[in-house]
């Protein structure tokens, strides 16, 4: 490290009140409306005071020119935890980023304040400690880009798990829409919803409508199966609408054996076939 | 280019049948053929969930002959000592159908494995564009 460069890290720890005075209020200033509320004060003081300090410390231990050495992790973690905090809390990607430019801001503000009489070393240290800082904040934009891509996914989760919905649609015969990607956890709940209804309606015709299925490999296959050898148990027979024709094609070259099981093209067709066997017939009024 | 998906919990799985979807789009293959390789990429991924645990899966375009999209699936798992038996309809070690080698390898237009036990196992599948 250059005697400037040490020289710099002395400025910043005897600073350190004025510099972390001057970012807090940079922080609520920029565009950090309600942040207070939404963090609290000595929370947002803690954060603050710890990346300050985890900084020092690894830029006393390597300076700032050497962000990339592993004595700077302790610095991208807290970066990466405060960012997916924030973003967690309902943060724009700005709000959440600007943090770290603020504190850049800051620092080159102290070293003008600073000066020294060697006009170089200053503009090579206020480089230096901008691409540290600039660094930092694309720590930051991918760790709220990570934790936004978390949510998303967690509500997709959600949003599934809570979309089962079994539908009488004529006494005795049910319809059963399966939308979006079955994984195990949500064709077992499927499953259940389905066998307690055929009960509950005692039904003994189900339609298992797979028009909203985007993919049928051997594991969504092995629980549309499951789900219709149970159901013939319980004594209701199952047929299968809205096989896409290249679903249809996928499934003969995988090899799934679907030779047993009934299928119709449309749901339409599914359900003529179930007005069929309960023997009802569906009339068309003459025009008067 | 080339793009990486790791594998390692099952939402994963979503995202790399996502990237198969962009992929084949960016090459306009047929509603068909990315149907096709979608679920041989579910199969495959799916085998490193089951069986290794961890993977990752590669995306790339590649030029030989004909212009191919290839997706390569890796692991540095137990490796399979019998390929040739891994490869019959209906072999499983677990609770599957024992069809998901078998039938990605009649689902798209090249296939290869190469696996050893304790040298973990990878797969390349191939659709021309
Ligand atoms: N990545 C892998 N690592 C180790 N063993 C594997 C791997 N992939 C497959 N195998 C072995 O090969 C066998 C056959 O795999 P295959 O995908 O054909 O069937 P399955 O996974 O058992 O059932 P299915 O895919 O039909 O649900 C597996 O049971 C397993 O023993
Ligand atoms: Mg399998």
């Amino acid at each position: 490290m250059s005697e400037w460069a040490e020289k710099v890290i002395g400025i910043f720890s005897n600073r350190r009140d004025d510099i972390l005075r001057m970012w807090l209020e940079s922080q609520q200033k920029n565009g950090y409306r309600g942040m207070y509320e939404r963090i609290g004060e000595r929370e947002l003081y803690r954060q603050s005071n710890d990346l300050f300090e985890a900084m020092i410390d690894a830029a006393g231990q390597v300076g700032f020119a050497s962000v990339r050495k592993p004595e700077w992790q302790a610095v991208a973690d807290l970066v990466a935890e405060i960012t997916a905090q924030r973003t967690r809390t309902g943060f724009s990607v700005m709000e959440t980023v600007t943090y770290v430019f603020a504190l850049k801001t800051v620092l080159i503000e102290i070293l003008r304040q600073e000066q020294p009489d060697d006009i170089g070393c200053f503009v090579a240290e206020v480089v230096t400690i901008t691409h540290a800082l600039d660094e930092m904040a694309l720590i930051a934009t991918s760790a709220y880009v990570k934790t936004r891509e978390e949510i998303i996914l967690r509500q997709q989760q959600e949003m599934l798990d809570l979309s089962t919905p079994v539908i009488r649609v004529w006494d005795g015969i049910l319809v059963l829409p399966l939308i979006g990607t079955l994984d195990s956890s949500r064709s077992q709940v499927i499953t259940e919803t389905l066998l307690q209804e055929i009960v509950s309606s005692n039904s003994d015709i189900a339609i298992l409508d797979i028009s909203g299925v985007p993919l049928v490999d051997t594991l969504v296959a092995q629980h549309i199966l499951k789900t219709m050898a149970a159901a013939r148990l319980m004594g209701a027979e199952c047929i299968i609408s809205g096989i896409r024709p290249e679903i249809a094609q996928t499934i003969v070259h995988l090899g799934v054996d679907l030779s047993q099981i009934k299928t119709k093209a449309t749901l339409a067709g599914a359900l003529k076939w179930a007005f069929d066997m309960r023997q009802l017939t569906v009339v068309h009024n003459a025009k008067r | 280019m080339i793009d990486i998906v790791p594998v390692a919990v099952e939402e994963d799985l979503v995202r790399v049948r996502q990237k198969v979807r962009q992929w084949a789009a960016t090459y306009a293959l047929s509603t068909l053929k990315t149907v096709k390789m979608q679920t041989a990429a579910s199969e495959l991924a799916r085998n490193i969930l089951v069986y290794a645990g961890t993977g990752t899966v590669f995306f790339s375009a590649i030029d030989g002959p004909r212009r191919e999209f290839q997706i390569i699936f890796e692991d540095q798992g137990p490796g399979i000592a019998d390929i040739e038996q891994a490869l019959q309809d209906g072999y499983t070690t677990g609770s599957g159908m024992g069809i998901g080698l078998p039938g990605t390898k009649r689902l798209v237009d090249h296939f290869e494995i190469v696996s050893a036990p304790g040298q973990g196992t990878r797969v390349i599948i191939a659709m021309r564009i």
